[in-house]
């Protein structure tokens, strides 16, 4: 087990910088400058800026020092925003995406358990149908079509609730339930399917056997084991959600990393990019990781040997 | 009963002999794998029913641009902002051509004296969104096939070797994709487009940058599982070369489920085309793909919404199919892996 994790640890980190590296070079390669309307400097002012942001180095100086900056968790300073370091940009933003994100996610399994369960017990009846017609849809149609439905039906049409901006809770129920519908989606396939299993094994047999009654069943015996195994879906969920928000963000005009990332897009802000970037990606690698350690904890079936099987 | 029995006439009994000749015989005519799992997923309603909307969708992406008399790209600017008008439904009420102008309904085409039809409207710039929904529904297939058969390609290679020839190859080559599986896909596309001049090619290369890795680890373990099967010792023993081994004997047996996830690739391929245009970063005016159409939709749906609709429905029913017809094809091509 400790080998097993030293060994991922080590594979993340491996990881990780070739994130960094790779988005350094991008960065370098990059055509346009990061100034906003840079052509209206002179050359000597153009000179002065990027002296004071280290633009001028040579590249492999600059490498370095990103990295060494990189590894103390400093992301460097904005360009576009006046002189805010990212760090600082990146944990204020956070917030939001945060919020939208856990919500999602509670909303989404909870909901998904539920459809999945009911598909398991009621197989082949119209609820099932009906459920497994629902997960389709959550994996087939994209978030940011969704979104764009949801806004439009209940903020546009209806009004019942905000179009977009931030004015608290309420601005995040429409972004959560877009995004909520692959986390939906996923728990409900699985749920059915590891119900579906676990339905059909002995020891179901057993308890029906000893006259336990449908309820006892399908929830101390059946539920409970079908549940472990929803860890692993944790990873694809949360690249999906992270995908989705920058999309749903944007729709929404949340002022979350997801929107941030794709206005610094837009105005060539590197320093920002690059911040988000890596933030994103060790959140990413983090979670992936988490998930397949926990895995092994929790079912020693799986053998987290070191080879390469 | 035994009495009952014993009274029975000898008459009502022949004596049959078993015809050694007939034990060999196949009752049902031999079925090649191909043809077992038509059999399979001929019985998944939804599977055949989305092959059915796909083969719809692919013409209609083909022949539609030509089908009326407009061109995708050409700007009428007189003719701007119009809604969808069809000849026949118009007399329903539905698709008649009215639409609002500032808080008025109208219909559009006689206030604006237009005498042809623009059957799903037109956009701000007075292009047939009928003809434009087409075509980008072409290059959105288009981009999402060719990327899914680069990532085969490479998969392919890359598994194939990394598995049959195992060892120290093999190591180095895992080593590598456990360090690349780790990069998130959405970061990396994003980044190389920043890099990259927009196009359809710069998409293609952005996503099958790391979309290979999956196909890979699959192809790998598949190929460590038949090479140590007798059939392909005893090909080796009859000094079959590797490349035969490989084409002759292993390909043929993974190919089920290479098709089975190039069927996923390739909705994948669809949605991260359609998000990257979503985000700006997907192909530029006057291009058009089903995301760009979607996000044009999307500016103007206070007064549009049909302009976003439409490429909207296609996208995701274009999903849903693929979905599906992955799904049906798991089934079909490998009962194993049956859920």
């Amino acid at each position: 087990m400790a080998k097993y994790v030293t060994k991922r640890v080590i594979y993340m980190f491996l990881s990780l910088f070739l994130i960094a590296s790779f988005t350094f070079v991008l960065m370098k390669m990059l055509p346009g400058s990061p100034l906003a309307s840079a052509a209206k400097l002179s050359v000597e002012q153009r000179e002065v800026v990027y002296e004071k942001y280290g633009l001028n180095d040579p590249i492999p100086v600059q490498y370095i020092r990103y990295m060494g900056n990189l590894a103390k968790g400093d992301f460097g300073v904005s360009f576009q925003y006046k002189s805010a370091d990212v760090t600082t940009l990146i944990v204020k933003k956070l917030k939001y995406s945060a919020i939208l994100g856990t919500q999602a996610i509670v909303f989404g399994t909870i909901i998904g358990i539920v459809l999945g369960m009911i598909a398991a017990l009621k197989q082949n009846t119209v609820w099932d149908y009906g459920s497994t017609i629902i997960a389709i849809l959550g994996i087939s149609i994209p978030s940011f079509v969704f979104a764009v439905l949801l806004q439009y039906v209940f903020a546009v049409k209806l009004e019942w609730l905000p179009v977009g901006l931030w004015e608290g809770w309420k601005s995040s129920i429409l972004p959560s339930i877009a995004l909520a519908m692959g986390p939906i989606a996923i728990a409900a396939r699985f749920i059915r399917t590891e119900m579906i299993e676990v339905l059909s094994s002995d020891y179901i047999l057993l308890a029906k056997a000893k006259g336990a009654n449908w309820f006892e069943i399908a929830f101390k015996h059946a539920f409970r084991n079908a549940l472990i195994p929803l860890v692993t879906v944790l990873g694809p969920v949360a690249a999906g959600l992270l995908t989705g928000s920058l999309v749903v963000e944007q729709i929404f005009a949340v002022p979350g990393i997801g929107e941030q990332f794709v206005k610094s897009i837009a105005t060539n802000d590197f320093a920002i990019i690059m911040g988000t970037t890596m933030f994103f990606s060790v959140f990413l690698i983090v979670i992936i990781l988490i998930v397949d350690i926990l895995y092994g904890v929790i079912d020693p079936r799986i053998r987290l040997s070191g080879g390469s099987k | 009963m035994t009495n009952n029995l014993e009274k029975l006439p000898k008459d009502s009994f022949e004596r049959i002999t078993i015809d050694s000749s007939h034990a060999e015989k196949i009752s049902k005519p031999s079925l090649n794998f191909w043809q077992d799992s038509w059999l399979r997923i001929r019985k998944n309603k939804a599977a055949i029913v989305s092959i059915f909307i796909l083969l719809f969708i692919v013409f209609m992406a083909f022949a539609g641009p030509y089908m009326n008399e407009h061109d995708p790209q050409d700007v009428k600017v007189t003719h701007a902002n119009l809604p969808p008008k069809i000849p026949g439904l118009e007399k329903l009420g539905i698709f008649d051509g009215v639409g609002k102008l500032g808080s008025k309904t109208v219909n559009l085409y006689e206030l604006k004296k237009i005498d042809t039809y623009y059957w799903f409207g037109t956009d701000s710039l007075g292009r047939d969104l009928f003809s434009r929904l087409w075509k980008g529904t072409q290059i959105s297939l288009i981009i999402a096939f060719v990327a899914a058969v680069i990532d085969v390609v490479i998969g392919v290679i890359y598994g194939g070797i990394s598995g049959y020839y195992g060892g120290r190859t093999d190591d180095i080559m895992q080593r590598i994709v456990e360090v690349l599986i780790g990069i998130p896909t959405l970061v990396i596309v994003i980044l190389m487009l920043m890099v990259m001049d927009p196009g359809i090619w710069a998409i293609i290369i952005a996503i099958s940058i790391t979309g290979w890795i999956g196909m890979s680890r699959i192809v790998r373990g598949q190929v460590l599982k038949y090479k140590t099967q007798e059939f392909v010792m005893a090909a080796k023993t009859l000094g079959a070369s590797d490349k035969r081994i490989i084409s002759k004997h292993i390909l043929p047996n993974i190919m089920a489920i290479i098709i089975i996830n190039m069927m996923f690739t390739i909705p994948t391929a669809i949605f991260f085309e359609a998000f990257l245009s979503f985000i700006g970063l997907g192909l530029q005016a006057p291009e058009a793909s089903l995301g760009t159409l979607i996000n044009d939709g999307y500016k103007f749906i206070q007064y549009q919404p049909f302009m976003l609709f439409f490429p909207a429905f296609v996208l995701s029913l274009l999903m849903i199919a693929f979905n599906l017809v992955g799904d049906g094809l798991r089934d079909a091509l490998d009962p194993k892996m049956k859920d």
